[in-house]
């Protein structure tokens, strides 16, 4: 098991590299001027001073491990000693620093990730909840009309897009009967029951919104998978020998269902991400989303560039857990 | 009862007139599309799919030729109003009828649809065939399709487009350039799906014995492919489009949405929604109209693709 992580783990370098290497060169290839946003007053040798001094002219791969190396080395360096307190980051004063605001970008992303985290999280397992029971009674009652309203209302949750359903959310229930706020408020602090209750109101919109957006298609798959399992042999042994349909239904088919299942929810982690950009947006959740929305829109190209690299990198370690959890889940995968 | 009168009339036929005919056929050969059409029809999300695909194709091409109002007619008194006789949809800020809008962006919406999902097929299927169907290549195109699986599509093709906009809206025009940007960066971003079912057909489709014959008989690869391989991966490809369709139209009006699509004055359904989020308050019913049409939309492809998997599936059809 331990060889079959690790060469995951060395088989999704090349996949980080590959990865980080298209986001710098699409920024790279892109006809911008690092310079265009200077004043215009500014001679035109002195600009190519700056330009020069920018490093726009070395070649293109110096340029790329320069990036990659303040990336992946300097700071995650300044960020773990920003936690402890100690001295690990290199002083040369080199960090990627955001066009829009001159300090660097890991921080203005740390400020960020607790929303996101927030929202996203209590969404994901929102949606989980709602998924699993829904799958299993669809599969166990096969075309009863629990089965049919299931189906069709999971078919309409990831029919519909996230935009639409938040802003018809707010219609609903900010516009006309004013119960929830529409926008979420991230400077508002827990501190005693009735404060509690505000940020409940305000996160119930977009993590409803995430979380049924999930649920929909996660309980596609839970009940496909059970509906796999059901008719399987060792359903029958286990019913021949006298076992009740509950130990049946929920020890044996479900723990066999929940394999695929569980590396679904794996690998839907990134896109659920992805997701929390629009919803973002749409509560104006000041998160790590909102975040890349406003750099795009402003041109913050080193901003654009260090979120598109995490949700990258994301997307690959989640890949790498669902598969390291499949092959501890299903120990046919494993190829040791 | 026909099909087994059939064979006998040619029979008696030819007792009484000439001695010598040749044997008719009873029935001709079913097109194997009829027998599809036969178990697509018993599926009733599809077929009400398929009613509501026809009707948003109608409403958006024929539509515009009934109801005449110009999209960008700007009736400054008019703004803002409810549903009236005179603007069943109501109309926006700028008292544009929201009706001819919605006809105009579900043009654009629907062609980009169509557009991207064509371009992410003919991609898709082009790169599974040739993984597929030549050894050599299999690995590195495999290899590639994991890695654009493994990439962050939404963050990208927002860089993609603040980064390349501007120059592409010089060099096209303002519709032309972004309707082009668009509908590239979603094609090259969607194919992957079908690469990799296509290939996986084809990999068992290449054991198979009419592989064999017609290998054996010399059939050279393009023509092996093209008549012996590509029809029998249609049914996954088909149903890979319908998913397309639903992607490529739900990705539009994300980016739409995000203010990084269509301008304002050549609407989508993603805009047209974008823009009515700002109205909220005062017009809420505007936002209801474009997102309606997006999420039927999207809904009726999906059982279309629902019902054409379940009737392109033999051993489903027949049942």
């Amino acid at each position: 098991m331990l060889t079959f992580t690790i060469r995951r783990l060395i088989l999704a370098i090349p996949t980080l590299l590959f990865i980080s290497f298209i986001i710098f060169l699409i920024v790279k290839l892109s006809p911008s001027d690092p310079t265009a946003g200077l004043p215009l007053t500014i001679p035109p040798e002195v600009r190519a001073q700056i330009r020069e001094s920018l490093g726009v002219n070395d070649p293109l791969f110096v340029q790329y491990f320069k990036w990659l190396k303040l990336m992946v080395w300097d700071e995650p360096l300044h960020l773990f000693e920003g936690w402890t307190g100690w001295n690990a980051a290199p002083d040369d004063g080199a960090r990627i620093i955001s066009y829009q605001t001159r300090s660097p970008v890991t921080e203005l992303i740390a400020q960020r990730m607790p929303q996101t985290l927030w929202v996203v999280g209590v969404s994901y397992i929102v949606g989980v909840l709602i998924a699993l029971p829904i799958g299993i009674i669809s599969a166990y009652r096969q075309y009863s009309w629990f089965d049919q309203i299931g189906t069709f209302i999971s078919m309409l949750g990831f029919s519909v897009p996230t935009f639409f359903t938040g802003v018809l959310l707010i219609v609903i229930f900010a516009v006309n009967l004013g119960w929830f706020p529409s926008v979420y408020d991230t400077t508002h602090k827990v501190t005693d029951w009735d404060s509690f209750i505000v940020q409940l109101k305000q996160s119930i919109m977009p993590v409803m919104v995430l979380g049924l957006f999930n649920a929909s298609q996660m309980s596609r798959f839970m009940r496909a998978s059970m509906l796999d399992n059901l008719n399987q042999d060792y359903v029958r042994t286990a019913r021949a020998k006298g076992l009740g349909e509950r130990t049946v239904v929920l020890v044996h088919v479900l723990r066999n269902s929940l394999i695929p299942v569980v590396t679904v929810i794996a690998l839907n982690v990134p896109a659920i991400f992805g997701g929390a950009i629009i919803t973002e947006q749409v509560f104006k959740v000041n998160g790590i989303g909102q975040l890349l929305i406003i750099a795009i829109q402003s041109g913050d190209i080193p901003t654009v560039q260090t979120v598109s690299f995490i949700f990258a990198v994301l997307i690959v370690l989640f890949n790498l857990a669902a598969d390291v959890l499949y092959g501890v889940l299903d120990p046919r995968i494993r190829y040791d | 009862m026909t099909d087994a009168q059939g064979p006998k009339q040619p029979l008696a036929a030819s007792a009484g007139a000439a001695p010598m005919v040749e044997p008719v056929p009873g029935a001709p050969p079913r097109n194997q599309w009829w027998s599809v059409w036969d178990q697509f029809k018993t599926h009733r999300g599809a077929l009400l799919g398929l009613g509501f695909f026809v009707f948003a194709l109608l409403f958006v091409y024929i539509g515009p030729l009934v109801w005449m109002i110009d999209p960008q007619f700007i009736d400054i008194r008019a703004r803002n109003s409810g549903p009236t006789l005179a603007h069943p949809m109501g109309t926006d800020q700028l008292g544009r009828d929201t009706l001819a809008r919605m006809m105009a962006g579900g043009q654009t919406s629907i062609a980009v649809g169509l557009t991207a999902m064509a371009l992410a097929l003919v991609l898709g299927t082009l790169i599974g065939l040739v993984a597929g169907y030549f050894r050599r290549l299999d690995g590195i195109l495999m290899r590639m399709t994991d890695l654009f699986l493994a990439m962050p599509l939404l963050p990208l093709l927002l860089v993609i487009i603040m980064l390349f906009r501007d120059h592409l809206r010089i060099t096209f025009g303002p519709e032309g350039g972004i309707f082009i940007l668009i509908v590239f960066v979603i094609g090259v971003t969607s194919w992957m799906q079908t690469a990799r079912v296509v290939r996986g057909d084809l990999l068992a489709l290449k054991e198979r014995e009419f592989v064999l014959a017609a290998r054996s008989i010399g059939t050279p690869p393009h023509l092996m492919i093209l008549r012996h391989i590509l029809p029998n991966v249609m049914s996954p490809i088909m149903v890979s489009a319908t998913l397309g369709i639903a992607n490529a139209i739900i990705t539009e009006s994300a980016l739409s949405f995000l203010g990084l699509g269509f301008p304002s004055d050549f609407p989508t359904w993603g805009r047209l929604l974008f823009d009515a989020t700002d109205w909220l308050q005062q017009n809420p019913e505007r936002v209801i109209w474009p997102g309606l049409a997006i999420s039927l939309t999207v809904l009726s492809v999906n059982y279309i693709g629902d019902g054409l998997r379940d009737a392109m599936d033999p051993r489903i059809r027949g049942r």
